[in-house]
C-alpha cells in the first residue's frame, strides 16, 4: 500500500491543473440543454480535444493520452476542482465509448471514436421508453432489416441531450419473436436519419432537460449495429456497468462539491453566530462521504488495475454517489435557509441531484442488484 | 498510489481468521462470559505464537515490524469473530507505546503473551476494559502515558451490556507508575479509535453474513424472507455502509503509519471512525430487524455481535464526536 502520488503522477496532476487554469473559459456558459448552450459546450469539447484533454484515458490514436486509471481519477479531480464547464459529451465518452472499444468493429471505432473525442458528434442515450423504464427488457421499439438498412419504429424517452445530440445510441428489438432480453440489438442512429422527430421535455424546474424521440419508418444503415444483432442486452449491460460506476461519476466531482459546501458553511459560520451544530454535522458528513467515495474508488481501481472486474459492485457506487450528491445539496439549501428557494447554483445542483437516484437505473433496482448479485439473496 | 494490501498482509489475515474460527467460536465466547477472568482459554497464547501480539513492535525489539496497515486487517477479523479479549488495546496501542518508550522489561512479556495490557485513555472514557485480568495498564496521566502494574491499581467493576467487555473504573498512585518517555497520547488515542473502527467494520461484516444466511433459510408465506424487497434493501444498505467505511479505515491506517501531520492524521482517523460507527449501527439495526424475534433472544448468537456493535460504535468516540473532530480540522468549529 502506498497512498502518496509518485513523482510521475504529481507531474501529471500539475500539467493537468496548469492546462485547465490556462484554458478555462472566461465567458458564462448557458445550459447545455439550450440550443446556444449546447454549441457553447461543444466549443469547450473542441478546446479540450485540441489540448488532448477530452478523453485522456483513450489511446493516443483516438485523441487520448493512454492514461491509466489513477491518472484518469487525478484528471477528474482537477477537472472538477478547476470549475470549468460540465461535459456535454458525457453520454458518448462515458457510456458509449467503452462499448465501442469492446464491441465495435475496427471501422466503427475509426469512424466514431475520433469524432466523439473532438465534440464533432455528441451523443444521447436512447434506452428508456414510455413503457420500459427500470424494466428495460420490456422495450418495444422495433428495427426490422430491409436490405442494407434497419427500419425503426417506436419511441424513446428521457433522452438526456436528446434534443440537440448528433447521434443516439439505442436499444431496439430486432427479433420480434424473441422476448425480454433476447432479440435486442444496439443500434447507433444519426439524428438526421429520415423518420426521426424529437421533442423537448421540460424538467420539473421548467428548464429543458431531456427529449423524447419518435421513430416513424426511420431508416438506419445496418452497419450501425454495435456488436452482433441480438446481442443488444449484453452490450447494454456492459454500458450500464460504466454508467453506474467509475465512468459516469468520478469522485472528483463530489470532492469539489463537498469543498464548495465546506466553504459555504465556513462563510455562513463567520457571518452568523456560528453554525448550527446539526447543520455542521451534515456538512462534515457530506465531506466525509466524498472522501469515502474517493478512497473506495481508489481501492476498487487497484483491483481493476490488477485485472479485476467491477461487475455488480458498480451498483454500490451508483447508490452511494447519487444519495451523497442529493444529501450534500439538500444540506446546502438548509444552510441557505430563506434564500434556498431563490435560484442559485446550489438550487440548480439540488434539482439535478434529485434525478440521481432515478436515472442510470433507479436506486431501488440497484439495491435489488446489490442484494441478489453481491450478497447472493434469493430472487424468488 | 497503490491502494491495496500485500500478499503478506493477506496471508497474515488468513492465518488469524483461521485461529479465530478454530479457537474463538460463539460457544467459546459464551464460556468466557461465565468465567472469572472473561478470557478465552488458550487464545492469547496462540495469538502470541502466530505473532499477532507482536505485529506492531519493531523487529529489533522482537516484533514483526509491521504497522497499522497490517493491524487494522487483523482487528477487522477480531471484530468478525467477536473476540472478547483486549486485543486492540494490547496489540495496536500498548505494544507500540511500550516499544517507543524502550520499556523492554514490560514489552517482552507483552509480545510473548506472558502479559496482557489494557488501556486507560481519556478518549476512551472512564471505563477501562479488562482492567482486573490485565497485568498492566497503559494510562493517560498529566498529558502523558504511564504504565501501571496490576498490583498498583484499584479497580471497581461496572457492568456492560456487552458481556465481552469487563469494565472497571480504575485509580492508581501516579508515583507507582512507570513513565513512558516518548509515547505520544494523541497518537495512542488515534490508534485506539482506528483499531476500534476496524473492529466495527468486522462486526458489521459478521452481522451481514449471519443475516444473509438467516433470511435465505427462513421461510414465510411459502418462500425465503430474503426474497422480499424490503428485507433485501435493509441488507443492501448494510453492505453499502461496509463498502464505503472499510476503505476509509485502511486509508486512515496508512495515515497513522506514514503521516507526520497530526491534524491530518487525526482527521483521517475520525473520518474512518465516524463512518465505521455509522456502518455498524446500521448493521445492528438491520440484522435484528431481519432476524425478527429470534434475534432478540439471549439464546441466539446474534446478540454477541449486536452487543459488540453497540459498544464498539461508541468506544473511543462515537460518530458525532468524530465528526466534530473532522469539523475542527476543516475549520468549521468556532
Amino acid at each position: 500500500m502506498d497512498l502518496e502520488l509518485s513523482p510521475r503522477y504529481i507531474e501529471f496532476r500539475d500539467e493537468c491543473r496548469t492546462w485547465l487554469h490556462e484554458n478555462r473559459p472566461t465567458e458564462e456558459f448557458s445550459s447545455m440543454d439550450s440550443a446556444a448552450g449546447f454549441e457553447q459546450h461543444r466549443g469547450w469539447e473542441r478546446t479540450l480535444f485540441e489540448g488532448s484533454w477530452s478523453v485522456p484515458a483513450w489511446p493516443a490514436a483516438y485523441g487520448g493520452r493512454d492514461c491509466d486509471l489513477i491518472e484518469w481519477l487525478i484528471y477528474e479531480e482537477e477537472y472538477w476542482l478547476s470549475g470549468v464547464p460540465g461535459r456535454v459529451s458525457a453520454n458518448g465518452v462515458s457510456l458509449l465509448a467503452p462499448t465501442v472499444f469492446n464491441f465495435g468493429t475496427k471501422a466503427q471505432q475509426d469512424y466514431f471514436l475520433p469524432r466523439m473525442a473532438s465534440g464533432e458528434q455528441i451523443w444521447a442515450q436512447g434506452w428508456s421508453e414510455p413503457e420500459a423504464g427500470s424494466d428495460l427488457a420490456g422495450i418495444k421499439t422495433t428495427a426490422v432489416r430491409d436490405g442494407d438498412d434497419y427500419v425503426v419504429n417506436g419511441q424513446k424517452t428521457w433522452c438526456s441531450r436528446g434534443k440537440y445530440a448528433d447521434w443516439i445510441f439505442c436499444i431496439v428489438r430486432t427479433d420480434p419473436t424473441a422476448e425480454r432480453h433476447a432479440g435486442l440489438s444496439y443500434l447507433l442512429v444519426p439524428a438526421d436519419a429520415p423518420g426521426m422527430t424529437r421533442r423537448t421535455i421540460q424538467r420539473l424546474d421548467g428548464e429543458s432537460g431531456f427529449a423524447e424521440i419518435f421513430f416513424d419508418d426511420c431508416r438506419v444503415s445496418a452497419d450501425h449495429v454495435l456488436g452482433e444483432p441480438g446481442q443488444g442486452w449484453a452490450v447494454a449491460m456492459a454500458a450500464a456497468g460504466s454508467e453506474r460506476g467509475l465512468n459516469l461519476r468520478s469522485p472528483g466531482r463530489f470532492m469539489a462539491a463537498a469543498e464548495r459546501l465546506r466553504r459555504l458553511a465556513a462563510e455562513l459560520g463567520e457571518t452568523a453566530d456560528g453554525l448550527d451544530a446539526r447543520l455542521r454535522d451534515e456538512v462534515v458528513d457530506a465531506w466525509i462521504r466524498a472522501e469515502a467515495y474517493r478512497w473506495q474508488t481508489y481501492f476498487v481501481t487497484a483491483e481493476l488495475m490488477a485485472g479485476g472486474d467491477l461487475g455488480s459492485e458498480a451498483s454500490l457506487m451508483k447508490v452511494f454517489w447519487s444519495e451523497m450528491d442529493l444529501e450534500l445539496h439538500a444540506t446546502a439549501l438548509r444552510l441557505l435557509g430563506d434564500e434556498a428557494e431563490v435560484p442559485s447554483d446550489w438550487l440548480d445542483g439540488y434539482v439535478f441531484a434529485l434525478g440521481g437516484p432515478i436515472y442510470a437505473g433507479t436506486n431501488e433496482i440497484q439495491r435489488n442488484i446489490i442484494a441478489e448479485r453481491v450478497l447472493g439473496l434469493p430472487r424468488r | 498510489m497503490h491502494f491495496s494490501f500485500t500478499e503478506e498482509h493477506d496471508m497474515f489475515r488468513d492465518t488469524v481468521r483461521e485461529v479465530f474460527a478454530g479457537e474463538c467460536s460463539a460457544e467459546a465466547i459464551r464460556t468466557s462470559w461465565e468465567s472469572d477472568d472473561g478470557r478465552v482459554p488458550g487464545l492469547w497464547a496462540t495469538l502470541a505464537e502466530v505473532g499477532v501480539l507482536a505485529t506492531m513492535a519493531p523487529t529489533e525489539a522482537g516484533g514483526l515490524g509491521m504497522d497499522e496497515v497490517a493491524s487494522v486487517r487483523l482487528l477487522e477479523e477480531a471484530g468478525y469473530a467477536g473476540v472478547p479479549e483486549p486485543l486492540m488495546e494490547h496489540m495496536a496501542v500498548a505494544v507500540p507505546a511500550l516499544a517507543v518508550a524502550g520499556a523492554s522489561e514490560l514489552l517482552d512479556p507483552a509480545l510473548s503473551g506472558g502479559s496482557t495490557v489494557t488501556l486507560a485513555l481519556a478518549s476512551g472514557g472512564p471505563n477501562v476494559v479488562a482492567a482486573a485480568s490485565a497485568d498492566l495498564v497503559i494510562a493517560e496521566h498529566s498529558e502523558s502515558l504511564v504504565a501501571v502494574d496490576a498490583e498498583a491499581l484499584t479497580v471497581t467493576p461496572k457492568d456492560s451490556i456487552d458481556q465481552s467487555r469487563r469494565l472497571f473504573e480504575i485509580s492508581f498512585d501516579p508515583d507507582a507508575a512507570h513513565p513512558l518517555a516518548g509515547a505520544d497520547v494523541a497518537l495512542a488515542a488515534d490508534r485506539a479509535a482506528l483499531g476500534t473502527a476496524a473492529q466495527c467494520v468486522g462486526v458489521a461484516r459478521r452481522l451481514l453474513d449471519t443475516t444473509v444466511e438467516y433470511v435465505t433459510e427462513r421461510r414465510q408465506f411459502g418462500k425465503p424472507v430474503g426474497t422480499y424487497q424490503a428485507v433485501k434493501h435493509h441488507l443492501a444498505n448494510v453492505r453499502l455502509g461496509i463498502e464505503f467505511s472499510a476503505p476509509l479505515v485502511y486509508r486512515a491506517a496508512w495515515s497513522v503509519a506514514h503521516c507526520d501531520d497530526s491534524v491530518l492524521r487525526g482527521r483521517d482517523v475520525s473520518m474512518a471512525k465516524a463512518m465505521a460507527s455509522d456502518a455498524v449501527d446500521r448493521a445492528c439495526r438491520a440484522a435484528l430487524q431481519c432476524h425478527g424475534a429470534i434475534g432478540y433472544t439471549f439464546e441466539y448468537d446474534l446478540q454477541i455481535w449486536l452487543k459488540r456493535g453497540w459498544s464498539l460504535s461508541g468506544a473511543y468516540g462515537d460518530a458525532r464526536q468524530h465528526r466534530d473532530r473532522v469539523a475542527d480540522a476543516l475549520g468549521l468549529l468556532p
